[in-house]
């Protein structure tokens, strides 16, 4: 790990590596996100764009490369020393993560889940945690939720609260891991509201999906991934509309790729 | 036909009474510190660090595998002259019977942390949490839930392991008994006795662990 000088991009990823055994699911990958900024990554099921994603916040630790997030750098690879478990959850508490199976903590209420970082990880007094927590379950519209179990939720409505989960930490980057492929149908679009909300707001978002017609419209720039490499990157809209890469027009024409958003029906 | 006669124990109610004493707060020392056995036993099986785990594994299969009369016998008569302290049969047996019971609650608590969803440990980590925080704040709760029926079941088993301590002379319900049987020339009705006793301590707590589990599968 190593200060480095404030530099535009938030999100800097530089040769990065990383094998399951001998399958190699990234082969020098390089990207970019910058302040503010919103990129969609897309590709295939098995062309390592949740692997990733997993690297820019280290749940999963590459084999080489470096990535850097805002000021903290760390390099892997040969010699490189891996970083110790304090070093990581500290660099993790900056990154809010969002999975595709909510990962919500059945144990505890709705308020309690968004409470847990503030309390748990950033030693907030529990009265301040529970009004910031408050606050951000009134931001993706479940505050009248606030005392129920997950289990009696919607997926939507879970997805959310995970969503208010990572906020609550109040990270400088989202990392949305294909947050609406295990929802149904009809809860997509409240889900993809929020997300558009907080990409309003400034917030700085790497976001893995299969919905191209909401990354055309929110992300500013689309990655097109396959095998583990980058095929093609670019304005999302440029990129959508006209791809250049023959493997991304074949991987575009199974989707619808413009259109209005599925439409919200519970978000106020 | 025999002619029962349980009014001949009456006379021995007090060396009963002080056996059935060595025999529950024996219960309740050796499932304390077998569930403190079984904790190191089931995070040693799950470190990071191979030595560990080999340790953890070792000490779990070794006490899993042999039976607790011989690990009783072995640990008061062998022990001593391998190691050259000298053990009370009380504690030698304490020890023994919370090794063995802490090799069956390792498992147990073993099973029931990785049986909570990788994605709860995951969420914990993008939180920000060390491994420590995730496994006390998010894992275990949800696991501890899942492991109480299995870890009352087997301190039941452990209550009734108990009665082999008679055979180092520690004076609990059986040994007790025994005496009382030599004195009275009266076993069936001695050791009858000290079954129903037995039944009369398990039976309710039993019921208690069934009503448990029902409750667990209502709120899972």
């Amino acid at each position: 790990m190593s200060e480095t000088p404030k530099n535009t991009s938030k999100i800097e990823i530089r040769a990065l590596r990383k094998s399951f055994g001998s399958n190699e699911v990234l082969k020098n990958i390089n990207l970019d996100v910058a302040k503010g900024g919103v990129v969609a990554l897309i590709g295939p099921s098995g062309s390592g764009k949740s692997t990733l994603l997993r690297c820019i916040n280290l749940l999963v630790v590459p084999d080489g490369g470096s990535v850097r997030v805002g000021d903290t750098r760390f390099a892997f690879g040969d010699g490189a020393k891996l970083p110790e478990v304090k070093t990581l959850a500290n660099f993790r508490a900056g990154t809010g993560m969002v999975f595709q199976h909510f990962n919500l903590f059945p144990h505890m209420t709705t308020l309690q889940n968004v409470m847990e970082g503030p309390v748990t990880v950033r030693r907030m007094a529990k009265a301040d945690a529970e009004k910031l927590a408050r606050t951000q379950l009134a931001k993706v519209g479940l505050a009248e939720k606030a005392d129920q179990y997950p289990a009696t939720l919607s997926g939507g409505q879970k997805q959310r609260v995970a969503i208010a989960r990572a906020l609550a930490m109040e990270p400088d980057v989202m990392l949305f891991d294909e947050a609406t492929s295990a929802l149904d149908p009809e809860l997509v679009g409240e889900v993809l509201n929020v997300i558009q909300q907080l990409a309003s707001e400034g917030m700085t978002m790497v976001i893995v999906t299969h919905e191209i017609a909401f990354a055309r419209e929110v992300a500013d720039r689309l990655i097109f991934m396959r095998d583990g490499v980058v095929v093609e990157e670019g304005p999302a809209r440029q990129v959508i509309d006209n791809p250049k890469e023959s493997a991304t027009r074949a991987f575009l024409s199974h989707f619808h790729r413009t259109g209005a958003l599925p439409p919200a029906n519970t978000t106020t | 036909m025999y002619q029962w006669d349980f009014g001949i124990l009456w006379s021995y109610r007090w060396l009963f009474l002080n056996g059935l004493g060595v025999t529950v707060g024996f219960t309740i020392v050796i499932v304390l510190l077998g569930l403190v056995f079984g904790l190191l036993g089931a995070f040693g099986s799950l470190s990071r660090f191979k030595a560990l785990r080999l340790l953890a594994l070792t000490f779990i299969e070794a006490f899993r595998c042999t039976p607790i009369l011989v690990q009783l016998i072995w640990f008061y008569y062998a022990l001593p002259i391998l190691a050259g302290v000298e053990m009370t049969p009380i504690t030698a047996s304490a020890l023994a019977l919370s090794l063995y019971g802490g090799s069956f609650y390792s498992e147990i608590i073993r099973g029931g942390i990785i049986s909570i969803d990788k994605g709860q440990s995951e969420a914990g980590a993008a939180l920000g949490m060390t491994p420590g925080q995730s496994m006390r704040r998010i894992v275990l709760p949800q696991a501890i839930k899942r492991m109480i029926p299995a870890l009352m079941n087997q301190s039941i088993i452990q209550f009734k392991n108990t009665s082999l301590v008679s055979v180092l002379a520690v004076p609990d319900l059986v040994y007790q008994s025994q005496v009382a049987a030599h004195d009275s020339y009266r076993p069936l009705e001695t050791y009858t006795a000290v079954a129903v006793a037995y039944a009369a301590i398990l039976i309710p707590l039993t019921i208690i662990v069934r009503r448990g589990e029902k409750r667990l599968a209502v709120s899972e």
